[in-house]
């Protein structure tokens, strides 16, 4: 086996980590376990970099379909996702949209945002559209009996309504 | 170009600065990471863009009222040692500290407000504040947002939120962090089980400088990691109530030491006040490691008289940067241990010996 970071070296060290229900697996040559710190006898938690950087680059390709995606806007491409882990450019969320969704739910609690917006995002029409939306995507919910998906749309849906009613200081 | 060095507080200063429970957090931050429509993420930007969005930046940060009177300086016009001071500071990361030509930073004169301009995203803005005060960094650092909202165009997704380069940062962009003095839990040996279960909870613990450092001086910082699918109060009450539980394990680990291992408790006190106070060489990581054990026999009542201040003090000033900033000559990582020492020597001559039975401790802050 490879390691996962340098991909040169074979895999002597190997990581699982869990957090929350989600389970992730490092495999790592001596050296880059060194470098990342993961030899480190305080038990320090993996680097949030080091975990979802990697799995992010594969499930990009995979959702490629072997085609390489490139961002129309920035240049950047999936091969340079993978080197860096980071994106090029606001726009290629759009653009790698699809192979981050996986990525994004292995990473966070959801894959919606749910906090503050800038204030021109959050015109009253928008906030009624949204609404709108989430009480459709909350009626599907409890229809499939997708009961966790119902109880985070129930909160958004508190959420949106309190901020239309109080749009300053919201999220506080 | 405005002296950085005459610009930030003295050590003697900030070491004063106090907060709640600051006897175990020494301080609260929380960062938002901002990026402008229209542009590349500063990782993939060329030279030229960064410059641009610089530009663009750092005006309007300036204008903010909270910025009155703030030192702005372009990366590249800072030297090696004033990077290093913000970072000893907690002012800057390390990886702004490595940037160059299209950076920048705005930091206001109370060092509470910290902008970073083209650090990983065009903006990384911080609250600071001493001891245990995430709502109110929260609070200020939001505000802060919201003004300067008004004068960038923010990218901004209402289904994925803030857009930033790296997805770990998605949604809210938030990074809600304390930096926690925890010598009773390293001691107790019980440091380790206690990072399992804050990891357990979806929260990083790293070392003094962050991602990837070293817990010297035991010193801790305990972050959230996920920014998209939680409001931003919901993560800095999960953080508090985590912060909470973790201060008083480290309270009850420091009485359970002085009731069963006190000889071991006084001994690590002892040795570590013997060497500081009596050595003609030492390192920066060593001062650390000593000046922790000092700190927490100045919490257990064992050097009446000092005050943690001087500890904290000591900690700032004695650390590469800030003590070459001392001296005009260039000096050696040698010369460095020489003068540290001596300055240590010299700062302890009035602390007397540890008490060998401690007085009641002081438990209010």
């Amino acid at each position: 086996m490879q390691c996962s970071i340098c991909k040169e070296k074979p895999a002597t060290v190997h990581l699982t980590q869990i957090v929350g229900d989600k389970m992730q697996k490092l495999d790592l040559c001596e050296d880059c376990a060194k470098t990342k710190g993961v030899n480190d006898p305080a038990g320090f938690a993996l680097g949030a970099d080091l975990m979802f950087g990697l799995g992010a680059a594969q499930e990009i390709e995979q959702a490629g379909g072997g085609v390489e995606l490139k961002c129309s806007r920035c240049g950047f491409t999936q091969a340079d996702f993978k080197k860096s882990g980071r994106l090029g450019c606001p726009e290629c969320y759009k653009t790698f949209s699809e192979g981050l969704g996986g990525l994004l739910k292995t990473m966070h609690k959801g894959t919606r945002h749910t906090g503050k917006a800038p204030e021109t995002m959050r015109s009253s029409t928008e906030d009624a559209d949204r609404l709108k939306i989430l009480q459709k995507k909350l009626e599907k919910a409890i229809e499939s009996e997708n009961f966790e998906e119902a109880a985070q749309l129930r909160d958004e849906i508190k959420q949106v309504t309190e901020r239309s009613l109080a749009p300053k200081n919201l999220a506080r | 170009m405005r002296d950085l060095h005459s610009f930030l507080s003295p050590p003697a200063e900030t070491a004063q600065r106090h907060g709640p429970h600051d006897r175990i957090v020494m301080s609260s931050r929380v960062r938002l990471a901002r990026n402008i429509k229209d542009a590349a993420f500063p990782g993939w930007a060329k030279k030229t863009e960064r410059v641009k969005t610089l530009e663009t930046i750092r005006p309007a940060v300036e204008s903010l009222p909270e910025m009155k009177d703030s030192f702005s300086e372009a990366m590249d016009n800072l030297g090696a040692l004033d990077r290093q001071m913000l970072v000893e500071r907690h002012l800057i990361s390390r990886e702004h500290a490595a940037k160059s030509a299209g950076s920048g930073l705005v930091l206001n004169r109370e060092e509470t407000f910290s902008v970073m301009i083209n650090e990983e995203d065009h903006l990384r803005m911080q609250a600071l504040r001493p001891g245990l005060q995430i709502k109110q960094a929260w609070a200020a650092i939001d505000d802060f947002d919201s003004a300067l909202e008004k004068k960038l165009d923010y990218a901004f997704d209402s289904e994925l939120g803030y857009l930033t380069a790296c997805p770990t940062n998605l949604g809210t962009g938030i990074r809600v962090s304390a930096m926690l003095h925890l010598p009773g839990l390293v001691l107790g040996e019980q440091i380790n089980p206690i990072i399992q279960s804050v990891n357990k909870l979806g929260l990083a613990v790293r070392g003094l400088y962050g991602e990837g450092t070293e817990a010297l001086g035991n010193v801790f910082q305990v972050s959230n990691q996920m920014t998209l699918g939680e409001n931003e109060a919901m993560i800095v009450e999960r953080l508090e109530k985590v912060l909470a539980q973790i201060i008083e394990h480290e309270e009850n680990a420091r009485q359970t030491l002085l009731e069963k291992k006190p000889k071991t408790v006084y001994n690590h006190i002892g040795r570590a006040y013997g060497i500081l106070a009596n050595a003609h060489s030492i390192s920066s990581k060593e001062t650390m490691n000593l000046l922790s054990l000092l700190r927490l026999g100045v919490d257990l009542g064992l050097f009446p008289g000092a005050e943690r201040a001087l500890v904290d003090e000591l900690f700032l000033i004695t650390q590469p940067a800030h003590l070459q900033k001392q001296f005009s000559d260039k000096l050696s990582a040698e010369d460095r241990d020489l003068m540290r020492a001596d300055m240590v020597r010299e700062r302890l001559k009035n602390v007397s010996r540890p008490l060998v039975k401690p007085r009641p401790p002081n438990t209010t802050n």
